[in-house]
Formats: structure tokens, C-alpha cells, sequence
């Protein structure tokens, strides 16, 4: 995917946002680490001070290491989420919005598509898992998890994950801005809460992330 | 030849078709492209796989053009 020759008209409606790029995504990942720490360190030390204090207290820490344990798993959820179909789904016109998004990928992109629900796209910020209603970036060992979706809920659901291809084709960054930053974690964080289907599609996504993009070759 | 399709809720639609020869039909597939655009549509060029270009004006020798409708933050 290349760089887009005009940036995306509905950057207009964020104007407050500033662009998304190679720089600012590590950081918005170093952001949720600190955050994620920043929730359970205190929970797992109130534990452990209530058990040297009384080991009466052992329900109340055993309290304090749940709500350790399930602040992350709730953030991973909330991230695991975006690519989850939502809302009322116009299956009329499916058959032939199949059809069309297929026109728009390579032959191992459809397959995928069809198993697992999500088209995989390969960008200069990673590689993109695009689904019905959010999107998912693996990048240096982290995913990000994107809410973003289509002006129109009578679309069938390929049509859905066909706009959000499209837009992300056209300009990579404007659509990492315009998209809602939902979650940042490691892979497995937000494979345990993905459909089963998907899992595969990210599993291969971080394959391919750590993997330089394939190169044209050249005949001599 | 070129195409024009507006994705809807019926998949998509095909709105206009041209050849590079055909004056009258491009300028119906300008009148039909410039409706969409007010209507808010996006027009796309799909370039094969990886690759898409906005469009603000009809190109006479593409392909395929796509309306598309904006997207968002959900």
C-alpha cells in the first residue's frame, strides 16, 4: 500500500485529532502499557499487604487480585471487540457485495476473508486486519484496535468491510486518524477475546508483521 | 470501457458505463459521478490490490469507479 495522493475528505470532522504515524503509534502503545501497570501493581500490592497484615484478610485480597486480573482482560475485550459484527446486518445484497470485495483482493486475501471474516492489508504502519465495523493493526508486537465503520447501516456486511478497505487504500494515515483508538496490546491479549474464526487471521497478521513486506522481483 | 458503481444496500449499483470513443455516455457518467458527490458519496479509483486514489473529478480512462460513503469513528 502506498502513500495516498490526497489525504481522506473526513479527516474534516476530527480536526482536533493530530495524524497518526510511524512514531505516534508506539507511543499510544507505551501509553496503554503504563496505563495497564498502572491498574494492577496496586491491586496485587493491596493483596499481598492485607495477606503480611492478616491473613484474615484473604477474601478481600483475593478481591483486590480480581479486580487485577480482570481490569486488563475488560480493556482486551473492549479491543477485541471493534471487529465484531454489530447491528442489524442487510444480508439481501450480501451475495453480490461478496462478489465485489473479492474483485478488490488477491487470491489469499479472499480466502482468508471468507474463513475468518477479516480482510488482511498490508500498510507502511503494519498489517491491517479490516473487519464489518473496526479494524485491527498489528504492529511491533503490539495490536491496535480501531473503531471505525461506514456511514450507512443498510449496507451489507462486505460492503461495510469494502468501504473501510477502500478509505484505508486511499490513505493509510488519514484512516488511522479518523478511526477510534480503542485498545493497544500484545497479540494474545486480544486473541483470547476474538471469535474463534478470527484468531487465525491475527495469528498470521503478527506472522507477516515481523516479516519484511514481499519485494517485486526483478528479471534480468 | 469504464464503470461506474455506487455501493448501496443492494451490493452495488452500477449508475453509468463509457468508452473512451463514447462522448455522450462519459458526460452522462459525469453528470451521474458529480450527483453522487453532492449527495456525499467519495469516488474512489481502485488500482488493483493495495492501491486506491480519490477522485474529485471523472477519469476518463479508468477502469472502474467506486462511490464509496464516508466512513467514521464508531
Amino acid at each position: 500500500m502506498e502513500a495516498a495522493s490526497a489525504p481522506l475528505p473526513e479527516l474534516a470532522s476530527v480536526p482536533w485529532r493530530s495524524l497518526e504515524d510511524e512514531a505516534s503509534l508506539p507511543r499510544r502503545a507505551r501509553l496503554w502499557t503504563f496505563f495497564t501497570t498502572a491498574h494492577v501493581v496496586p491491586f496485587i500490592a493491596a493483596a499481598a499487604g492485607l495477606m503480611l497484615l492478616n491473613p484474615l484478610a484473604g477474601p478481600v485480597a483475593f478481591v483486590a487480585l480480581m479486580h487485577a486480573w480482570i481490569i486488563p482482560e475488560l480493556y482486551a475485550c473492549r479491543g477485541a471487540n471493534v471487529v465484531r459484527p454489530k447491528g442489524a446486518r442487510n444480508e439481501g445484497g450480501e451475495e453480490v457485495a461478496q462478489g465485489f470485495l473479492g474483485d478488490l483482493l488477491g487470491h489469499h486475501a479472499r480466502d482468508l476473508q471468507r474463513e475468518t471474516g477479516l480482510v488482511m492489508e498490508r500498510g507502511k504502519l503494519g498489517v491491517w486486519l479490516v473487519g464489518e465495523a473496526g479494524a485491527l493493526l498489528v504492529s511491533a508486537r503490539r495490536v491496535h484496535c480501531f473503531c471505525v465503520r461506514a456511514g450507512d447501516d443498510e449496507l451489507p456486511p462486505s460492503d461495510r468491510i469494502a468501504h473501510l478497505l477502500l478509505a484505508l487504500r486511499s490513505d493509510e494515515t488519514g484512516f488511522t486518524t479518523v478511526a477510534n483508538h480503542a485498545f493497544a496490546g500484545a497479540p494474545w491479549r486480544v486473541r483470547r477475546r476474538l471469535e474463534a474464526r478470527m484468531r487465525p487471521a491475527l495469528a498470521e497478521a503478527t506472522r507477516r508483521s515481523v516479516r519484511p513486506p514481499p519485494q517485486p522481483s526483478i528479471s534480468v | 470501457m469504464g464503470r461506474l458503481i455506487r455501493m448501496d444496500a443492494s451490493g452495488h449499483s452500477t449508475l453509468a458505463d463509457w468508452t473512451a470513443l463514447d462522448e455522450k455516455a462519459y458526460d452522462a457518467a459525469v453528470e451521474a459521478f458529480r450527483r453522487e458527490l453532492d449527495e456525499g458519496y467519495i469516488g474512489v479509483v481502485s488500482e488493483g490490490e493495495g492501491h486506491a486514489t480519490q477522485v474529485r473529478e471523472l477519469p476518463r480512462d479508468a477502469d472502474l469507479v467506486i462511490m464509496r460513503r464516508p466512513i467514521a469513528g464508531g
